[in-house]
């Protein structure tokens, strides 16, 4: 189920607009990749590149390839929302639906699928979902409540057992934690490393403890100079990234010298 | 330093004059509307109550006011439904089309004509729904007639000017379309972009988000913009009063050239000609009117906010 991603040589555009510049790397399976860097470096515009949720913004376009598992996201034959299917996502913000019970949040992107569940079926995946986010045992007795009523840690983990329930190829979160408090923080965190084992994640993350943490690679995203385009820096075991880095300027920003 | 001390002096003394004479100028424009809506009131109610209470040969071929005003009260009905119905679905349509389908370029010149299209007087509309509309229309009616007559709609027989309720019933969709866009596509376009984006990053496709993230959240104003609409369809009198060939009692052939009139119309024809008595009587098919629109607004401001409260809990 889960996938490896390779880039190549990836330029990502608003409109005429070059923002990010040259990116090539390999995301592993069953793994958990985090970028860091500044902000307005690109590394968000790139993590959405991977799902194809870029080109949501009108004018926005890339070039270059990104193959999942051998298959080319960006092939004129690929259905951007057979993408997005496959590839979920979880957003800075908790967004569930809020007119949608904490059930029906769950199912939403199963529903889309638009195959008719059976009732027991559903009730599986939800129960499922919510255990896979850790969020079983709060809501189990109310999951006929509007999810808005969560706690903000609770709606995010409610997001990503909206994720998952669909049983994507790869996770990708763009600062999933930056919304909440350090409680709540450290569940997600638990979460991630549960996660690993059945999915591919990719992380965003403003928290360089945090890539610490979780990650097992990290990708260090930086601006050439101001005005200029994003591009990576360095990609390397999230070990060597923070112990001895390859480039100085990585070096620089982890131990807080810049950035 | 400066500016300092004079928050202080606004936050202890006075208010300033600016601020006064703001708030007074707003509690009178407040009150001013709520004057004007009594006195319209009970202006119709003076007038209008001796009206309901007449000798038979008043109300025509009624015998009682109701007997008389039933009819206008249907056909003002019917056509404002009819309205609904053909201006509803296309209103959203364009809605959707501006603020979620069409590029910037093509949407807001949609945008700008739609608007432009309220700002057209209603006799236009009546003389355009007389000498364009209805002539257009009538060998539609026929068509219907011969191959729908089983539908009661359309039993006929078919009117031969085409100055029909379903005629005007078109007119008037066409008169408040575009007060239903404005606010549809007011309240699409204020969707947030988190649950756009949560619904498309499931793999949704425009439609699918449309379903899951903005009508929910638009649904409400949806509502309001149809009432506003509605209201507009009721109390409209120079497009029906020209279009319509009035002259007959309740009936939902929409086809046929004997067609209940609408209250505002039905005024607006007979009220040069009246005598002080036959006036009473129009006037109080007016408070009717004046009533029914009331009483729609109510009902949708309960059902606005009854789903508000859905979305709160």
């Amino acid at each position: 189920m889960a996938k490896s991603i390779t880039v190549d040589d990836l330029d990502i555009y608003y409109g005429d607009f070059l923002a990010v510049q040259g990116v090539s790397m390999t995301v592993k399976a069953r793994s958990v990749t985090a970028f860091i860097g500044p902000s307005g470096c690109g590394k968000s515009t790139f993590l959405r590149s991977l799902n194809r949720m870029h080109e949501v913004i009108p004018g926005a376009r890339v070039e270059g390839k990104v193959m999942v598992d051998g298959q080319s996201l960006y092939d004129s034959a690929v259905d951007p929302v057979a993408v997005r299917r496959q590839i979920g996502m979880v957003f800075q913000r908790p967004n569930p639906f809020p007119t949608m019970s904490i059930y029906d949040n769950v199912l939403a992107g199963n529903r889309l699928n638009s195959k008719k569940m059976e009732k027991s079926e559903a009730d599986d995946i939800v129960e499922r979902s919510l255990k896979g986010a850790n969020l079983w045992n709060e809501v189990k007795d109310r999951l006929g409540k509007p999810g808005m009523g969560l706690s903000g840690g609770q709606q995010q983990r409610l997001c990503i057992a909206r994720a998952i329930a669909v049983e994507p190829q790869v996770l990708l979160m763009d600062e999933p934690c930056s919304a909440l408090d350090p409680i709540s923080t450290s569940a997600i965190e638990d979460l991630i490393h549960e996660l690993k084992s059945e999915y591919t994640i990719v992380i965003v993350t403003h928290n360089m403890q945090q890539a610490a943490r979780v990650s097992d690679e990290t990708g260090f995203f930086n601006l050439k100079a101001a005005g200029q385009p994003g591009h990576l820096v360095e990609f390397n075991s999230t070990q060597k990234m923070f112990a001895n880095p390859d480039n100085e300027a990585t070096e620089a920003y982890i131990s807080g010298r810049f950035g | 330093m400066a500016t300092t001390v004079v928050a202080e002096d606004t936050g202890q003394g006075k208010p300033r004059l600016g601020d006064r004479v703001f708030s007074r100028l707003a509690l009178v424009a407040g009150i001013a509307i709520l004057v004007a809506l009594a006195a319209v009131f009970i202006f119709l109610a003076i007038e209008g109550v001796p009206g309901l209470a007449k000798p038979a040969e008043f109300y025509g071929e009624a015998s009682s006011f109701w007997g008389y005003v039933a009819p206008l009260l249907f056909g003002t009905v019917l056509a404002a439904v009819i309205a609904l119905v053909v201006a509803v679905p296309l209103s959203w349509g364009i809605a959707l089309t501006v603020s979620h389908y069409a590029p910037k370029r093509v949407a807001t010149p949609i945008a700008y004509v739609i608007d432009l299209l309220a700002a057209v007087p209603s006799v236009v509309f009546g003389l355009w729904g007389i000498s364009v509309l209805a002539p257009r229309l009538s060998p539609v009616y026929q068509w219907l007639e011969e191959h729908a007559g089983w539908i009661p709609f359309f039993a006929g027989p078919a009117s031969t000017t085409g100055r029909t309720i379903l005629t005007a019933g078109i007119v008037l969709a066409i008169m408040i379309i575009p007060i239903i866009t404005a606010i549809s596509r007011e309240v699409f376009s204020q969707t947030p972009r988190l649950h756009e984006e949560a619904a498309l990053a499931l793999g949704a496709t425009r439609w699918e988000m449309l379903r899951l993230a903005v009508f929910p959240y638009a649904r409400s104003g949806m509502v309001s913009a149809v009432m506003l609409g509605l209201g507009r369809a009721l109390g409209e009198t120079m497009a029906v009063a020209m279009v319509l060939s009035a002259g007959g009692g309740i009936s939902f052939n929409l086809i046929s050239s004997t067609n209940p009139a609408s209250i505002a119309s039905n005024i607006a024809s007979n009220y040069k000609e009246g005598t002080p008595g036959k006036i009473q009587v129009l006037i109080a098919t007016g408070l009717v009117l004046f009533l029914v629109t009331f009483l729609v607004n109510f009902a949708a401001r309960w059902v606005v906010q009854r789903s508000e409260r859905r979305l709160a809990r």
